[in-house]
Order: structure tokens, then C-alpha cells, then sequence
């Protein structure tokens, strides 16, 4: 059946040269609205370069960004709410005065207690927010990109360096933005991350988009029916992380 | 828009406010200065200082005996009121005009005028029969009357450039201003509330500061106080705009400390900070024009010795307006987010 689906994001052709790197290299696909895109690669792919051309903070040397059909301007920064993979936030500032602050530069506003309550930030409020865990420093910096009632929300690297109950909560609530309407675009390294949350992925390696499709798709795909059968003799199917590693290869990158 | 620019204007105050140390730095460096300087260095000028009334910008010393006198600097004044103001407020030892007949004039309240007079007197050409010589009176500047101005300045200009062009280059360094880049937030918007964020903050501190010393040490105030408000902040307004310029597009802390270092000691050593630049060269007093704090200090210091008007330190305003323009306008058009 056809997907009726408005298309929420499109990038056209994304290039992005440095002096002696094509960083990316011609990238194009489409995000329809409501479903988690996942952006998967190994380090130096160009996820976050493209990403951030798509955000609108790098600049592209060709191609075009669309949201809803018109190329990204004003209403995309009104109803794109974002979650960089490092980024500082103003020292000396609470918890809640940061997300203050950051809702106040919007003319969209989510209401503060629901984004509080969703991130699970009610006993941190007071805190100076440069004396936050990482686990914790991660939900404000998603209640930030929240404070716009978003339609389209990007996580970058989201859960790089949390500890494994850490990530699940995260997981849960990148699944309840989901439930809520928001179309998502995710960067991540994690293929578990990726299986659990993306409904639709692209891999990228050298700058290019090598494979794009569902898991379930792109799975079937490289692998049909094949089991693994692993050294210590179990045997499993396929999954992502296999997927990755055959497309991208084993060995370590610069 | 302004909702914007009042949500980084109110954010950057409360984190300049909670940091205790930078905040205490502000405030007890110039109170330390102006206590120090004015207990180490009040009523001891070394130097005989003699005014000479003459239309030329070179003293020709061989008009005069008296002018070859050794340990006595001659300055030369267009201006005889300008230069009776001077003689009055113990800044110039005495004036001389050469004639026939040569005119002098001396404050009998200021002893070093009472020793200079003998000098005068006794240099072999000027028999005490052909000189005329006047009295004028007047309560002296103190040193401290005259520094404060300059310490106060100085400290608005480190405040300015380094709280500003600094903290700027931080933000794009952390990846702050990248972040802020990703909402609805313009360059202009930003730079606006950074300017009123460091305006209001400097204006505040100074005037607790000049309060307190004025109050303090008793000095002079002969102008308007709202005047004085009035140089301050266009003359903040200057300062931050330069800070502004210096930070519009540096990505390294060292650069712009180097950078903002390259602007302020020029400035501070050739302003007028710490010694008048009169008599100084055409050359470096051209110089000092282009410094904003050099039309702050002239014009902070003509309100409070000279009581100056709003009029009259007009032109000094309309030239730090047009350098916040100038600075201003470079500023947001070089002006970028990313770090990259």
C-alpha cells in the first residue's frame, strides 16, 4: 500500500566540500511525517555534516533542504527542535531557567510542566545545570529541543556515553515525542538503538548514503532466510549491527 | 523579537551576576585602584609645570631665558581661560605670557607657584620691574579628582571588551552559539542583548563605584551628574561595540585575548588614563581621537572639573555615536555562529 504520508524533511543532493574532503557527497532522501529516521555510519561518515546542513548551522557548497515542501527558512526553525551531539549551555543558569530561555526564543511554546514531567527533570529544576550526569545533562538538553512543541525533532549521537539504563530511558522517551506526532531524524552509532526506535534508515559511509530502507526491508534483503552461525556455536538471525559491519567493513577508522 | 533579545539579555545578566569572582573583580579593582593611586601619588607632582601663552604649537625657548630653565616642563596654551582654569586648580604652576611686557600669573595659595615665581624672577633678562604679574585663585585639583575618571574608564573598557569580545568567542568555541544558531534567534538579536547585557551591567558597577569614591574622598564634581551618566553609557555603548568587532568571527580565546590586548594598551597608555596628554605630540594626540575611551576620559573629565554641559561635550558623544556605528555595522555584517 502506498504511503500517503506527507513528506516532512527533504534533502536534495546535499554537498559539503572542505579544503581536500567532499565531507558529503551528494546526499538525497525523504522523511515522511510521524516515523523515526535513523542516519547510521561509522565515524567521519558526514552524519552530523549532513545533519547539520539539514538544521540549517553549516552551510551546504550545493544542494537543498525542504520542509513540507518549501525550502527550510523561518517555519523550520519555529518547528524544528534539535538535540546537538556536544553543545554548552549557558553557565549559571538552573535547569529551569535554561529551558526558559530557550522557550522564550520561540513563538511556538510546549507547555513547561508537561516538558519537565516527559523528561523527568522535576528534581533537578534547581540545579546549576553545568552540575548535571551525563544521563541527566542528555534529558535537558532533549527538554530543550522540546520547548517548541516540535514537529520534527533531531537527536544526534543522543545516547553516546550513557550507561545502559540510562539509554533505555531515553529510548522510552524518544518513543513517547513519537507517540505524540513528532516526526524524528536520528544519528546514532548504536544498530540496537537503531532497530529499536528507527522505523526507517540510511547508512552512510564516504559521504554517500550506501543503503536506505526499513530494518526489516534491508535486512531481508542482504541476508533472506540466513542464520549465523557464531564461533561458540549459537546461532542467531541477522540483525543490524551484521548489516553495518558487512556494508561498512570491520576495520578501524581514522 | 524583543522577547528574544529580553531572554539572552536576562540570561547572560544572571550568569555575569552568580560569577561571585568575576563580579568582585569588577568592582574591587577600580575602588583598589583609585584608593592606591590617590594615597601614593596625591600632591606629589615632581615636575614644575609652566603654561606659555603663545599662538604657536613649538615654544621657542630663546624667546625667554626663563624657558631654558632645567626640571620645569613648558606647555604651550592657545586659551588664556583655559589656561587661568589651569593655574587656579594648582595644574599649571604658573603662565607666562612673553611681551614686552612679559605677564605671568600665579595661584598664591599653591606652593609650588611661589618657588617657580622666584625662577621666574631670577632669570637674568626679567627685571622684576618689567613683568606684570596676576593673581587668580582656586581650589586645587586633586589627583585623585583627576584619576578617577581614568580608572573608572579603564575599568569599563577591560569590562567592556573582554566581558563582551571574550565571552562571544567562548559561546562559539563551546558550541553555544551554534546551538542558539538552530532557533529562531537572529545575529542581531543576539548582539543586541549582549550589547544591553553589558551595558546595564558596566553602567551599575560604575556608578556603585563612582558614588562610593566620590563620596569617599570628597572629589570634585563641578558639572552635572545626569550629564556624566549621559558620557558613560554612550561611552559603553563605544566600547562594547569594538569588543563586538574583535569577536565577530575569532574561534580561539588566545586570538582575542591577544586581539582585545592589542586594542586595550594602546588605549589605556594613550587615552589619557593615567597622565594628560597634553603636551604630548600632534601626532599621538591624532591618534588618541580614535579611541573611544579617549572621548569618554575628555569628556567624563570636563563635566567633572570643569563643569562641562551636555552641549558642550556634544562633540565628543557625536564621535563615540558615529564609532558605535561604524563598529556596530562591521560587526553583524562580519558576524558568525559556527566555529567552522
Amino acid at each position: 500500500m502506498e504511503d500517503t504520508r506527507p513528506i516532512a524533511l527533504e534533502a536534495r543532493n546535499l554537498v559539503k566540500d572542505y579544503p581536500g574532503l567532499r565531507a558529503v557527497d551528494g546526499v538525497s532522501f525523504s522523511v515522511p511525517e510521524g516515523i523515526c529516521f535513523g542516519l547510521l555510519g561509522p565515524n567521519g561518515a558526514g552524519k552530523t555534516t549532513t545533519v547539520e546542513i539539514i538544521e540549517g548551522v553549516t552551510r551546504a557548497s550545493s544542494g537543498e533542504v525542504c520542509y513540507y515542501g518549501e525550502i527550510a527558512g523561518s517555519r523550520f526553525r519555529q518547528e524544528a527542535g534539535i538535540q546537538f551531539q556536544n553543545t554548552a549551555l549557558q553557565d549559571y543558569l538552573t535547569v529551569r531557567e535554561t529551558i526558559q530561555m530557550f522557550r522564550s526564543l520561540y513563538d511556538r511554546q510546549a507547555d513547561i510542566d508537561d516538558i519537565i514531567e516527559q523528561c523527568s527533570l522535576e528534581d533537578l529544576l534547581d540545579r546549576d545545570n553545568r552540575k548535571l550526569s551525563g544521563g541527566q545533562r542528555q534529558r535537558l538538553l532533549l527538554a530543550v529541543a522540546l520547548v517548541n512543541q516540535p514537529r520534527l525533532v533531531f537527536l544526534d549521537e543522543p545516547t553516546t556515553g550513557l550507561d545502559p539504563q540510562a539509554r533505555r530511558n531515553f529510548w522510552d522517551l524518544v518513543q513517547s515525542i513519537r507517540a505524540g506526532g513528532a516526526t524524528i531524524v536520528l544519528t546514532t552509532h548504536y544498530m540496537d538503538e537503531a532497530q529499536v526506535l528507527c522505523d526507517d534508515i540510511a547508512i552512510m559511509d564516504e559521504g554517500k548514503i550506501i543503503t536506505h530502507g526499513s530494518p526489516e526491508e534491508l535486512l531481508h534483503a542482504r541476508y533472506g532466510d540466513k542464520l549465523i552461525n557464531l564461533s561458540h556455536g549459537e546461532i542467531r538471525r541477522p540483525n543490524l549491527e551484521d548489516l553495518f559491519l558487512d556494508l561498512t567493513g570491520h576495520s578501524l577508522r581514522a | 523579537m524583543l522577547k528574544r533579545i529580553f531572554a539572552i539579555f536576562v540570561a547572560r545578566n544572571r550568569e555575569f551576576v552568580r560569577d561571585r569572582s568575576s563580579l568582585a573583580w569588577n568592582l574591587l579593582l577600580p575602588v583598589a585602584l583609585v584608593f592606591g593611586l590617590s594615597y601614593a601619588f596625591d600632591g606629589q607632582r615632581d615636575e614644575y609645570t609652566v603654561g606659555v601663552l603663545q599662538a604657536e604649537a613649538e615654544i621657542d625657548t630663546s624667546s625667554h631665558p626663563f624657558l631654558e630653565t632645567r626640571y620645569v616642563r613648558f606647555v604651550p596654551y592657545e586659551s588664556i581661560d583655559d589656561a587661568i582654569l589651569k593655574v587656579e586648580r594648582h595644574q599649571l604652576d604658573l603662565l607666562i605670557e612673553v611681551g614686552p611686557p612679559t605677564r605671568y600669573w600665579i595661584n598664591p595659595t599653591a606652593a609650588k607657584g611661589y618657588f617657580i615665581e622666584f625662577a621666574l624672577l631670577q632669570s637674568s633678562a626679567t627685571p622684576s620691574s618689567g613683568t606684570i604679574k596676576e593673581h587668580v585663585a582656586g581650589k586645587p585639583v586633586r589627583y585623585a579628582d583627576w584619576i578617577l575618571p581614568g580608572i573608572l574608564g579603564m575599568n569599563m573598557m577591560f569590562s567592556c571588551l573582554f566581558g563582551v569580545g571574550y565571552v562571544i568567542v567562548r559561546y562559539r568555541k563551546n558550541g553555544f552559539l551554534k546551538r542558539l544558531r538552530a532557533t529562531p534567534l537572529t545575529s542581531l538579536e543576539f548582539i543586541t542583548a549582549q550589547v544591553a547585557s553589558r551595558m546595564v551591567l558596566i553602567m551599575l558597577i560604575t556608578t556603585v563605584v563612582y558614588t562610593g569614591t566620590h563620596l569617599l574622598l570628597d572629589t570634585r564634581m563641578e558639572g552635572s551628574y545626569i550629564t556624566l551618566f549621559v558620557v558613560g553609557l554612550v561611552g559603553a555603548i563605544s566600547m562594547i561595540s569594538m569588543g563586538l568587532v574583535v569577536s565577530a568571527r575569532v574561534t580561539s580565546e588566545e586570538l582575542a585575548g591577544g586581539l582585545l590586548n592589542l586594542i586595550n594598551w594602546p588605549m589605556m597608555m594613550l587615552s589619557g588614563v593615567w597622565f594628560s596628554l597634553e603636551g604630548t605630540g600632534e601626532t599621538i594626540q591624532r591618534i588618541s581621537q580614535i579611541f573611544p575611551l579617549t572621548h569618554v576620559l575628555e569628556s567624563a573629565r570636563a563635566v567633572i572639573l570643569d563643569g562641562a554641559t551636555f552641549t558642550e561635550v556634544a562633540p565628543s558623544l557625536g564621535a563615540m555615536i558615529l564609532l558605535s556605528g561604524v563598529f556596530l555595522a562591521v560587526g553583524a555584517w562580519i558576524f558568525r555562529w559556527e566555529q567552522y
